[in-house]
């Protein structure tokens, strides 16, 4: 049995990290799925066939979802840049550069640590006292 | 690997979380200033300056027809507050020892939110920082022993401050003798002298270690600028036998943008 999702040692990586690994990996096989069967259904003529794999395309594409939410779940602020891309018109690349602006900018104000700090993330405490 | 040269402590990663959770816990309760001033960063650990905005001459310009001035800022000050923990301690953490002596780290932790509260209320002139206290243009009005005439000093305090024009909400920053007063005290007919206070500020009261007397300050925004370059972290210096010597280390500049935002009231 592989553990190919671990790029350090599983015994040193803690229990959050080894979680977060295995939901990348899935989301990486899901996206594989969609594309498998997206390759298949372009030659497929067979029309029962094709419904198949369609159904089957639509459960992988339900999976993934599901998959990204949870990482999103555990990153407010790649889920906060998500929000800004996701489900837009326009522009997505535009979508992308100011979301992640905005973001950022956002999480420096309440004092939220850079990406990498170990710094106990104190921050800001406005608000925190009625 | 930054400079706070974590990975080389003998301490393995839930003893790093242990010391962390706990630093936090202590930290938030008595780091004051931050309940009331703008905070802005953290900005990382190289960042050695906050921009004034402001440039001065230079005299003696080499070269002729050339004018030269010099930008002027406001260098991040570096606060370290050492401490050692036992190193049973630590591995009595390690056996799932919920009751873990780890006071070392507690007083660490109180100094090093007494020096912030004390800088940013009360200035620090070799650092050339101007605290809230005493850049304040406003009379002072001394806060005294008698609580009962403490909602007639912030009442005062208020009506200044919007007599110059600053908006509200306010807050009131009180020294923990203060605090304490105000807790136990029940105005005539009951009514907590805590609740009143609240209703003339609209906003809220707070602990604060390191400062004397008290302070009233608007909390409309962009009058007290704290500028952080690291925020609060811990990090490592060395280890023997029998302890791992430690810090809690933090690098910021403070200044006051609206010196008539608040009125000092002095104990």
């Amino acid at each position: 049995m592989g553990f190919d999702q671990y790029h350090e040692p599983a015994a040193e990586l803690p229990e959050e990290a080894r979680t977060f690994a295995r939901m990348c990996a899935n989301l990486i096989e899901e996206a594989e799925a969609i594309d498998w069967y997206e390759q298949r259904l372009a030659i497929e003529r067979d029309p029962v066939a094709r419904e198949i794999m369609l159904d089957a395309e639509g459960e992988e594409f339900k999976h993934f979802a599901m998959n990204l939410e949870f990482l999103l779940r555990r990153l407010p602020l790649w889920r906060e840049i998500a929000q800004g891309i996701l489900f837009q018109d326009g522009d997505i690349v535009e979508h992308g550069e100011e979301s992640e602006e905005e973001a950022t900018e956002g999480e420096a104000a309440k004092g939220a640590p850079l990406a990498g700090s170990e710094s106990l993330g104190i921050g800001s405490l406005r608000g925190s006292v009625s | 690997m930054s400079h706070l040269l974590r990975e080389h402590a003998p301490i393995t990663e839930a003893g790093w979380r242990l010391l962390d959770d706990e630093a936090r816990e202590r930290l938030t309760p008595a780091l004051a200033a931050r309940k009331l001033v703008d905070f802005s960063g953290p900005h990382g650990w190289e960042y050695s300056a906050t921009n004034l905005g402001r440039a001065e001459e230079v005299a003696d310009v080499p070269g002729d027809g050339v004018a030269a001035s010099q930008r002027r800022v406001l260098g991040l000050v570096e606060l370290r507050a050492h401490f050692a923990i036992s190193r049973v301690q630590l591995d009595d953490a390690e056996r799932g020892a919920p009751d873990v002596d780890l006071e070392t780290l507690d007083q660490a932790a109180r100094r090093i939110a007494r020096a912030e509260n004390a800088v940013v209320f009360g200035g620090w002139s070799s650092a050339g920082i101007k605290g809230i206290g005493e850049s304040s243009p406003h009379e002072k009005i001394n806060l005294g022993e008698d609580c009962e005439v403490y909602p007639r000093h912030v009442a005062k305090s208020v009506d200044a401050l919007r007599g110059v024009g600053i908006d509200g909400p306010y807050g009131l920053a009180l020294s923990p003798e203060g605090h304490t007063h105000v807790l136990e005290t029940a105005e005539h007919g009951g009514y907590p002298l805590l609740q009143h206070l609240q209703e003339i500020l609209g906003g809220p009261i707070v602990w604060a270690p390191g400062m004397n007397g008290g302070v009233v300050v608007s909390l409309r925004g962009g009058d007290f600028l704290f500028d952080s370059g690291q925020d609060l972290s811990i990090g490592y210096e060395g280890h023997d036998a029998d302890s791992v010597q430690l810090y809690l280390e933090e690098s910021f500049s403070f200044r006051v943008a609206t010196p008539e935002a608040a009125v000092p009231l002095p104990a």
